[in-house]
């Protein structure tokens, strides 16, 4: 069983039409966990939660219409039964499963996939998310507060909604994904307003039963939960407010099992040479990269040339090595797990000598100072200090300025603050497993902007526009083509060098030996950072 | 007394009113902008605006002050911008652990601190006094921080005597209570050492020991209640030592109090947390402080009220 999940591992999202719900393990059902988090959880509004802690709790308590295999980047059908693309890729048609039942007992139908869409866009709402559905039809006039309704979402009949799009978008079906587009139940999301996210009504496999704010919650399995067999336990604790380190020492005392923050760099080594717990560290990949930006806009890293010098001075191997060995080193913005990721490209190679004549080709035999930004947890001020060490060996002199993340954000939201910033902490975790998802804001003309993510304020009107070519790319036959485009779009970037990719990290995280499940679902790319679902208890087998 | 009272809470609130108008300045400069935060990443600027204005973040300084002034004299702290709840409910639903956490360092370091400076009073000058001297100085200095790891690892991982962090039951409260009554056991022991050692020299004590009084009877007695009563005002001040160390303490042992939730929402920048809860921090100090002047003149017939 787990190598069918080994094997289906990053399939490209859009070629999905055998996408089929997969359970994996015949276990019992039955059973309970602890899971620890150090900070707070916010909120559960799917609305509205973005964060490490409630992201997959989100994912537990309600359903959306598109899901992902467990374990896995592929696409599967959820609470769509079924759907349709039209030819011109515009209009998506989904049929959704009968008798799926909220918490509360109603059924589900096509009027809360409608309501839970206006309510999402809905300026009101304030979601975070809002900005992913731009491409439903009637999404500026909601946006912009003269509409309620996205004029392009049609309920057909009480198990059949319609989606029609401005504008053909391949990655759509991965916004039907994501937490945002969850449904929820509109009597109580109304009944609550903006407490909602205290009180979720969702369809999904667990129920808030408990939530004792700033201490813990206590999910409970949703015994009417559509898809049968599913979720494993009775009951998830999750306590809130436990330190990574003290988390792991109650996970090797017995008492939790599951580290939600994953096992701390400072324990790392520890751990895994661990005879006791060695077997029971998982690792697995995450779409992340690690990178430093330099301002395009800010002489002299307005000269390629320096930016190219800079990315063959940067030593990643030795980055790598201050966090353990926790990540691999790249080459390129997209995550070796990314569909579109170059395989073949080589990148600027570590070389001080050449690093040195190219700038001094560009201008500057001496080097020059600039400042180099940085989120001021560990280890991001070290791998920084390590950076200033290979900057230095080419003759630039760069200040580390070390402070708190809001900061950093705000100064790389400036055209002119932070000419060179570190993402170490902050760095892009794509949203949904498309290539496009490390473009538009980070790399696009659009996050170009006061108070947006492209620190670099790198913007080629060329590369935007072959940007939007690739995402109109929505028939499944040109997937490939459309990844090759994308490589193309990141290649040319790599090019014009406004980043230094450093590493992609990889996660390390643990399981009391009570839990069973594959691997996989403990480091799920998607249902960050463990598919509770599919956890189950060897208590109970 | 009742004119020193008014004119007291008087001063107290123009206190409150100064902590609320300077820490306000405070955040209103720190360069993160919530809208930005709160509308996310793939938000385009004009979703920004729009937040902005319904937050009423894109008013003046002075009427965006005014608006929270007015909200809070309604009792109104405001809504988390993060964590998407009212602030009154998440410092709510955190002060009865912080109220614990603090009542049980004061019965710690009270036991601890007058124990430790009325055997060392009495063994002035010996080896005794002078290691148990070393002693308070020692947690006088420590860091917190450090003081709390090591029983945490010592009690909690080594031994295995308390659970290693959490909330529930009196075990869990032990260390995280020692931690902050180890700071104030310093200071109680040198003042009890003091105090105790100015009172043994009284006349009163003298003429006890002359009736034939035993040693222990002459120090419950006479010499341990007028030495402490000078000691007792102390708590009130206390307490602002409290609120400083609960920030650090709470995150060490994942206490579920009002430190740990400030602590949160300053690395996030979560401007009405931060406002609430210095707020009501302010507000406990200066009622300690309020508490600690009225209370002298009770224990000490010396202190007039004026």
């Amino acid at each position: 069983m787990r190598k069918t999940l080994m094997t289906s591992v990053l399939a490209l999202g859009t070629a999905l039409g055998t996408a089929q719900a997969q359970d994996f393990t015949e276990a019992k059902q039955g059973g309970s966990m602890i899971v620890t988090y150090k900070d707070d959880v916010s909120t559960l509004d799917p609305a509205i939660g973005y964060d490490w802690q409630n992201w997959s709790m989100i994912k537990s308590l309600f359903d959306g219409l598109m899901d992902y295999k467990p374990g896995t980047t592929e696409l599967k059908k959820d609470l769509a039964e079924d759907y349709t693309i039209s030819d011109d890729g515009k209009t998506f048609t989904f049929t959704l499963r009968k008798g799926v039942k909220f918490h509360n007992g109603r059924e589900m139908t096509a009027e809360d996939v409608k309501y839970s869409l206006d309510r999402v866009t809905n300026p009101a709402t304030q979601s975070p998310g809002a900005g992913f559905f731009g491409s439903i039809a009637g999404y500026d006039a909601v946006a912009a507060g003269e509409a309620d309704s996205l004029s392009g979402v049609t309920v057909i009949d009480p198990y059949t909604v319609e989606i029609k799009l401005s504008r053909p978008d391949a990655t759509f079906l991965h916004v039907m994904a994501i937490n945002f587009s969850s449904i929820v139940p509109k009597e109580e999301a109304e009944k609550y307003g903006a407490d909602f996210g205290k009180h979720p009504v969702g369809t999904g496999a667990f129920y808030l039963a408990d939530w004792t704010l700033g201490q813990s919650l206590t999910f409970a399995r949703n015994t009417d939960y559509w898809n049968e067999g599913l979720p494993k336990l009775d009951q998830i604790t999750f306590e809130i407010g436990l330190e990574p380190i003290v988390a792991l020492l109650r996970l090797q005392q017995g008492q939790a099992d599951i580290p939600g923050d994953g096992i701390p760099p400072a324990k790392f080594l520890e751990v895994t040479q661990d005879e006791a717990f060695k077997d029971f560290v998982i690792e697995g990949g995450q779409l992340h990269t690690g990178y430093i930006t330099m301002n395009v806009k800010m002489p002299p890293f307005d000269n390629v040339k320096v930016r190219q010098a800079v990315n063959m001075a940067i030593n990643k191997d030795r980055a790598v090595r201050i966090i353990n060995g926790r990540a691999v080193p790249a080459n390129q913005p997209l995550p070796p797990s990314m569909p579109g990721y170059a395989d073949d490209y080589e990148g600027y190679a570590y070389d001080p000598e050449a690093a040195k004549a190219l700038l001094a080709e560009a201008g500057f035999p001496d080097g020059f100072e600039t400042e180099l930004y940085v989120y001021n947890t560990d280890p991001n001020p070290r791998i920084a200090q390590s950076f200033q060490q290979d900057l230095a060996a080419i003759g630039i002199k760069a200040e580390i300025r070390s402070l708190a993340q809001a900061n950093v954000i705000a100064a790389g939201g400036e055209p002119d603050q932070a000419p060179m910033i570190w993402s170490g902490g902050m760095a892009w975790i794509a949203d949904f497993p498309d290539p496009s998802n490390f473009y538009g804001p980070i790399l696009g003309c659009d996050g170009a902007v006061q108070g947006g993510w492209n620190w670099s304020w790198y913007c080629n009107e060329e590369l935007d526009a072959k940007a939007v070519e690739a995402d109109a790319m929505t028939d499944p036959a040109m997937a490939t083509e459309r990844e090759a485009k994308w490589r193309e779009i990141y290649l040319a970037i790599m090019e014009d060098a406004p980043w230094v990719p450093v590493f992609n990290e990889q996660r390390f995280t643990m399981r009391s030996a009570k839990l069973g499940g594959p691997n996989e679902i403990f480091v799920d790319p998607v249902h960050v950072p463990v598919n509770y679902d599919y956890v189950y208890s060897n208590d109970v087998q | 007394m009742w004119g020193y009272l008014i004119r007291r809470i008087g001063e107290s609130l123009l206190i409150l009113l100064g902590i609320s108008l300077v820490t306000f300045i405070l955040l209103y400069l720190v360069p993160a902008d919530p809208a930005r935060q709160i509308a996310g990443r793939s938000a385009t600027a004009e979703t920004v605006a729009n937040i902005r204005a319904q937050l009423g973040l894109d008013q003046p300084f002075h009427i965006q002050y005014f608006r929270y002034l007015g909200n809070l004299l309604q009792g109104d702290l405001g809504r988390s911008y993060l964590q998407r709840t009212e602030v009154s409910e998440l410092i709510a639903a955190r002060m009865p652990a912080t109220l614990l956490l603090m009542g049980a360092a004061i019965v710690a370091e009270l036991i601890m601190g007058l124990t430790i400076g009325a055997v060392a009073a009495l063994k002035r000058n010996s080896a005794v006094d002078q290691s148990l001297m070393v002693f308070s100085f020692v947690t006088i200095s420590a860091p917190q921080f450090v003081v709390g790891i090591l029983l945490l690892y010592v009690f909690a991982v080594q031994l295995g005597w308390f659970p290693i962090g959490g909330y529930g039951t009196f075990a869990h409260l032990v260390l995280p209570a020692l931690t902050i009554g180890l700071l104030g056991t310093g200071w109680y022991s040198r003042m009890m050492r003091s105090s105790m050692i100015d009172v043994l020299a009284q006349d009163y004590v003298r003429t006890a020991r002359a009736k034939g009084l035993g040693k222990l009877r002459i120090i419950l007695r006479h010499v341990a209640p007028n030495a402490i009563l000078p000691i007792i005002a102390m708590i009130g001040i206390d307490i602002g030592l409290f609120m400083s160390g609960i920030v650090v303490v709470e995150s060490v042992f994942g206490w579920p109090g009002i430190g740990q939730l400030a602590w949160q929402a300053i690395q996030r920048v979560d401007i009405p947390i931060i406002m609430g809860v210095t707020l009501v921090s302010a507000f406990f100090i200066v009622l300690g402080n309020l508490l600690a002047d009225l209370i002298a003149p009770l224990v000490d017939p010396r202190i007039k009220l004026k």
